[in-house]
């Protein structure tokens, strides 16, 4: 295959990465000024990016670059989710940022190349792709959690995402040699094939732990969520908006195929670690919170709880475990972009804030707000007939199916632990005394972008559901 | 037991290993022998601008360092990717076709595309300029 032909099936991520140096360049010579133009410039590119995503056929799969990458069903759905959750995050960010002088025009050009590098992870299928795809994300996220550079806290956090990521990155790598010391293969399928022959597969298990350890950083699974807290709290509101949704998504996928696609054999090796961690993120997510006092801090939490249950499928081991992974995440996504546009509306005069006590009484300084939040938590809660219920059923049932009851038992028992919180901060919200009212005028895209995901979340998955089940079974079935 | 054989292609090791031995022992021999010496605390610090050598870490100084530490290891590094791009990509002895030649030459050229655009931001950032 010619060159232009196998770059023809990266056009998304060409116009990225091309699109990204333009705008750099374009905002280096407009200066300062050109913040916002160049923010709608990459939410358009971001837009596109995905549109072309979603209309162009992947058929069976095509296998590029030697098998460094694969564009399946499976790179074309989670893509097509991270790119707009990526648009979305900047469209969100732009008041904030005006708001607190942080309005330059990198911004948006870092989360654009950080999507590329997501876009790469997702269709990577062999370790050194991967570890590629991994950095050119992390590099740019590490930058935007240090974003206030002015700021002790977020250059805290930056720099505590940067050394624990790099720890990450020296885990994930030393698996990597590991692997391919033992399976004498970088690739994907050549790993499958070695895994596959039987015999004394050691090293390559002992390999894959500290893979799993590597992936664990980065989808902030317990017992490797330590800077998570930290880093959503130190980060502007707006980046840990973007953290939550877009790079967990892109992470999480990359994980699935990780597993699947070369280590299907060494099943028995890895669930039960992948079990393990999905139970400890659960329990971590579901007892931590409940001490929160900071909004971000909570969502911090949370995140980490759903990243266990997002684990409970993977460690089921099935295309129908992979594709309630992926039903979970972009549920998921949806409703964490939500929710933090809600946090992002939390504005008063003198600038934003960040407390749960704030949120008190709500219901009657501002209902509509209140009444999306309420919505939002519920189903981050998983209260049925919200979308964060469908989400965790899909995934308790691929366990089930695949003999794991006991796992499915624990998820079901710490997502009853964790309703407490998320209905702690929504009786706050309606039956305690209010505090002062926040400003009404928050810009049309926040109000939007949390009654858009609130609706989603009911009734709209209702009308979505029977979609997003076909989209993520035909992705899962393109790894197995 | 193999025959060492193999060893001897490692000889030139072994050569500049004494070579440089030689040279390190006979710079620091000459001078010491044949130099004047006549000290001053100028000549006896290490660096004739910068910090001291043996002071207390913790001290505040400009960013501009780091900058341009960073901005050198950039360059630093593109000269090592350009150098033995430059030296292999064309040597008849190791018979590469035309297309790979062709292939690998542009390929460079979309990096260096890249680079430029990267120098480009910096420079029109200001972080060439000392202040």
């Amino acid at each position: 295959m010619g060159v232009f032909e196998t770059l023809s099936f990266f056009v998304p991520e060409l116009l990225l990465a091309v699109g990204a140096m333009a705008l750099l360049i374009a905002g280096v010579y407009m200066g300062e000024r050109s913040a916002r133009p160049i923010a709608l410039a990459s939410a358009a590119l971001l837009l596109a990016a995905c549109v072309i995503v979603l209309l162009t056929p992947v058929g069976g799969g095509q296998t590029l670059f030697a098998g460094a990458f694969r564009i399946d069903a499976f790179s074309s759905f989670a893509k097509a989710i991270v790119f707009a959750a990526a648009a979305v995050a900047i469209l969100m960010s732009d008041r904030y940022l005006a708001g607190e002088q942080l309005g330059r025009f990198e911004y948006p050009v870092l989360i654009v190349l950080a999507a590329f590098g997501m876009g790469l992870m997702v269709s990577a299928t062999d370790l050194i792709a991967l570890y590629m795809a991994v950095e050119t994300q992390s590099l740019a996220l590490y930058i935007l959690a240090a974003f206030n550079r002015d700021s002790r806290r977020s250059t805290e956090a930056g720099l505590k995402y940067f050394v624990l990521g790099a720890l990450s990155s020296g885990l994930l790598l030393y698996g990597a040699s590991l692997i391919y010391g033992f399976a004498g293969s970088t690739r994907f399928d050549e790993i499958a094939r070695v895994a596959a022959m039987g015999g004394d597969n050691l090293g390559l298990a002992v390999g894959l732990v500290f893979l799993i350890a590597g992936l664990a950083f980065k989808v902030s699974a317990a017992p490797f969520h330590m800077w998570t807290p930290d880093v959503y709290e130190g980060a502007p509101t707006p980046v840990t908006a973007f953290f939550a949704a877009a790079p967990k998504f892109a992470a999480m996928a990359l994980f699935a195929r990780a597993m699947s696609a070369p280590f299907l054999e060494l099943i028995d090796d890895w669930r039960p670690i992948i079990a393990i961690i999905a139970v400890a993120s659960m329990a971590v997510g579901a007892f931590s919170a409940i001490v929160q006092t900071n909004i971000k801090r909570l969502m911090a939490y949370s995140s980490i709880g759903h990243m266990g249950y997002a684990l409970i499928g993977l460690a089921a081991g099935t295309a129908e475990g992979v594709s309630s992974v992926l039903i979970y995440m972009a549920i998921y996504v949806v409703m964490t972009v939500g929710t933090f546009a809600c946090i992002l509306m939390m504005r008063r005069r003198g600038g934003m804030t960040e407390a749960i006590a704030d949120l008190s009484g709500l219901s009657q300084t501002n209902a509509p707000f209140a009444l999306i939040l309420t919505v939002l938590l519920f189903s981050l809660a998983g209260v049925p007939p919200l979308a964060g219920f469908f989400g965790k059923w899909f995934v308790f049932f691929a366990a089930v199916n695949a003999d794991l009851v006991w796992l499915a038992a624990i998820g079901a028992v710490m997502s009853v632990i964790s309703a407490y919180y998320y209905l702690r901060v929504v009786w706050i919200m309606w039956f305690d005394e209010p505090a002062p009212a926040f400003e009404r005028e928050s810009g049309p895209v926040l109000g939007a972008a949390s009654s858009i995901s609130a609706l989603l979340m009911f009734p709209g998955l209702v009308v979505f559901i029977g979609a997003l089940v076909a989209a993520a079974e035909k992705a899962a079935a393109s790894l197995f | 037991m193999a025959t060492p054989d193999f060893l001897l292609d490692y000889l030139p090791i072994l050569v500049f290993l004494g070579l440089a031995l030689a040279l390190g022992i006979g710079f620091l021999a000459v001078p010491a022998l044949i130099a004047p010496s006549e000290p001053d605390p100028e000549k006896l610090s290490t660096y004739e601008c910068g910090f001291n050598a043996f002071d207390d870490a913790r001290m505040k100084f400009d960013v501009q360092f780091y900058i341009v530490a960073i901005l050198f290891i950039i360059v630093d590094l593109d000269v090592a990717f350009l150098f033995p791009w430059a030296v292999a990509l064309f040597n008849p002895e190791l018979g590469t076709d035309r297309d790979f030649q062709l292939f690998a030459f542009w390929s460079m050229f979309v990096f260096l595309a890249v680079f430029a655009i990267g120098f480009l931001y910096e420079w029109k950032k200001g972080a060439l300029e000392w202040r």
